[in-house]
């Protein structure tokens, strides 16, 4: 059995089911995100494991135990908030000692404590000052020092990085993956952003609608979306469509172009519709490219991002966007111009909802 | 431009002359009890009256009962309406609001018929009861002024965040309220306290009609059988107020939180 479990958890808000049929066993020491769009049911799923919300059907256990029972005063469980929600009246020793504090510890256990949980962080210098004195990087890390101090069995962080500016929001969450991986806790990190989801965690959970859709390895959710949705939610996937032409050779057409995909199509039949996903970065249209597939468009769009050029193409109705990357001798298509992108059949999927 | 500055300033005028001269002339006749000299003999025989001791003393007493058990209700009504009951804030505001509306001695009268000597809470027979009822009194009077302080104060931080953060370390209630609540509406809980000070040592119906010795019986007193003391009592009063609001001005300039963010 995993450290934290949950098995078919379900949550209505009056008549509003919010969370559906919600399976997920996070490993001992594993950095878990659920990544999704606003109103998917995130925040409920991490308040529900906090104790703040009950479910209305499933179960909830930690180390083996039921936490059905546990308030959240009883749980154990270390909680991040994306409003930082320090303790105004105390100043940054005394937010971190307020949890072993509670726990009836004794002076000199909280003050070494204080002082590890400071280092970790790397705020020994501002143990005196108060919330209002510090910039909201600061004062989410010692949110995180002290939801961690009390020693939690799991960590829950709820959009801890959405308040910050893009900047900070890299650095801390790389800082936040440090320290999860040298106190080995296990974390449930809950965003909205998936370079952040698919950068700092061993496994995500794309979440629709109150709903699972795909867990996985960061990698896999990028580059074998499950759903439609994933798809489109993570990174910037082209979804195209397309009409089977031969369900046996798995040949179909996209336009008026045909293309013979890898992947075996399956129970369709001809002239079926097919949804296809194609990662932009896996074609390019400079003239060494390769791959054993090419389709051939109208650009409508060609921008410079610095690092890659990002253009739109035009095949028969679908829209193509593919990003290849700047070099000084490469000459992006112009806009007008008819492209040829080559690829390898490999890269396009078959989306099955 | 010109005529509407000269206007203000005439407006500012009329507003000065209206509440500064009558107060400079209560304080010049205060001075004026020996006969062709100013002097503060009036203030003397006021400070030297053992009524006037005794019955600021009691008032005192008094403001600061209601003040701890007038913030012990109204800080947690206030935090759990926020916390889990918003729906009915509405109503709580018109509840609090009642006693600016009802006359202080439609308020008394109802406590007397509820509480005489033989209802079923017989709070008149002792006079501890009736110290009792004055300071419930006192404290239905001041509602209005001290939820709304209380209640502003909790505006300026996350009461439902900051709760849930301290339950999540472990906390319970009383911590939660006592540490983690209390401490931040600090502000609003004085504001509240020094306004009800203010209201406490001047109100008269209620006090004169439970008959109790408190401060307002005893300038009613003084003001209709003496000449010059009244006037001494008038400004002595009017400091009073003064400083409870210079405290109040205090206490929000050296509020140690800023208001966080939403
Ligand atoms: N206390 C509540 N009462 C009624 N509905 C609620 C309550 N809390 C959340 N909801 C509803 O549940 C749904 C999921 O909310 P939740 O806060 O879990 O979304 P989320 O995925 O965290 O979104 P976001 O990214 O915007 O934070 C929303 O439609 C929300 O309106
Ligand atoms: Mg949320």
């Amino acid at each position: 059995m995993s450290f934290l479990n949950l098995s078919n958890i379900q949550k209505a808000f009056g008549p509003v089911q919010v969370v559906k049929d919600f399976n997920m066993a996070i490993e001992k020491g594993e950095f878990v995100s659920f990544l999704g769009p606003s109103g998917c049911g995130k925040t409920t799923v991490l308040r529900m494991i906090a104790g703040f919300e009950t479910p209305t059907g499933g179960s909830i256990t930690v180390n083996g135990k039921s936490q059905a029972n546990l308030k959240p005063n009883q749980r154990n469980i270390g909680m991040v908030f994306q409003a930082y929600a320090l303790f105004p009246n105390m100043n940054v020793a005394e937010n971190v000692a307020f949890g072993l504090k509670i726990a009836g510890k004794p002076k000199a256990e909280i003050d070494a404590r204080v002082k590890e949980m400071l280092g970790l962080i790397k705020l020994d210098h501002l143990a005196e000052r108060y919330p209002y004195q510090m910039s909201g990087g600061q004062q989410q890390r010692v949110a995180l020092a002290r939801a961690l101090a009390p020693k939690p069995q799991v960590l829950l962080l709820d959009e801890p990085l959405s308040a910050l500016d893009a900047k900070i929001r890299v650095s801390l969450r790389e800082e936040i993956r440090m320290i999860q991986q040298q106190l080995g806790i296990t974390t449930v990190f809950v965003t909205h952003d998936q370079e952040e989801a698919l950068s700092i965690s061993d496994r995500i959970v794309v979440m629709n609608a109150g709903k699972a859709d795909q867990i996985g390895k960061p990698a896999e959710i990028y580059n074998r979306p499950a759903t439609r949705f994933v798809a489109n939610f993570v990174g910037t996937l082209n979804l195209i469509e397309a009409k089977v032409v031969d369900p046996v050779a798995n040949r179909i057409t996209i336009g008026d172009q045909g293309v013979t995909l890898r992947e075996p199509l399956g129970n369709v039949k001809v002239g079926d519709t097919v949804s296809l996903a194609l990662r932009p970065e896996a074609g390019s249209t400079a003239p060494d490219a390769k791959g054993d597939t090419a389709l051939t468009g109208e650009v409508i769009s060609s921008n410079f991002l610095g690092s890659v050029i990002r253009t739109r193409m035009k095949v028969g109705p679908a829209v193509i966007s593919f990003d290849m990357f700047n070099s000084p001798g490469l000459v992006p298509p112009a806009v007008g111009e008819t492209a040829t992108l080559r690829f390898t059949a490999g890269d396009l999927l078959i989306i099955r909802d | 431009m010109k005529s509407s500055r000269l206007l203000a300033w005439i407006a500012i005028a009329i507003g000065v002359i209206y509440f500064i001269v009558p107060l400079i002339g209560t304080f010049e006749f205060s001075l004026r009890m020996r006969r062709g000299e100013y002097t503060f003999d009036a203030y003397q025989s006021v400070f030297s009256d053992l009524q006037f001791r005794a019955t600021f003393g009691y008032s005192m007493l008094m403001a600061l009962l209601t003040i701890v058990f007038g913030m012990l209700l109204v800080v947690p009504t206030a935090y759990w309406v926020r916390l889990r009951l918003p729906q009915i804030r509405p109503v709580i505001e018109f509840i609090t609001l009642l006693p600016l509306v009802i006359p202080a001695i439609v308020i008394v009268f109802g406590y007397l018929r509820l509480y005489n000597s033989s209802s079923w809470l017989p709070l008149t027979n002792t006079t501890s009861g009736t110290n009792v009822l004055l300071m419930f009194s006192y404290m239905t009077l001041s509602l209005p002024y001290m939820y709304r302080a209380v209640d502003t104060a909790m505006r300026a931080i996350d009461v439902a965040t900051l709760t849930e953060a301290a339950e999540s370390l472990g906390a319970k209630w009383p911590t939660i309220m006592f540490r983690c609540i209390f401490p931040n509406v600090m502000s609003g809980v004085l504001s509240g306290a020094f306004i009800t000070f203010a209201i406490v040592m001047g109100e008269f119906t209620m006090a004169a009609l439970l008959n109790r010795p408190a401060f307002g019986p005893y300038l009613q007193l003084v003001g209709a059988n003496k000449a010059y003391e009244p006037s001494a009592l008038a400004i002595i009063a009017f400091a009073i107020t003064w400083l409870s609001m210079g405290f109040l001005q205090l206490v929000s300039r050296f509020q140690k939180t800023a208001p966080l963010k939403a």
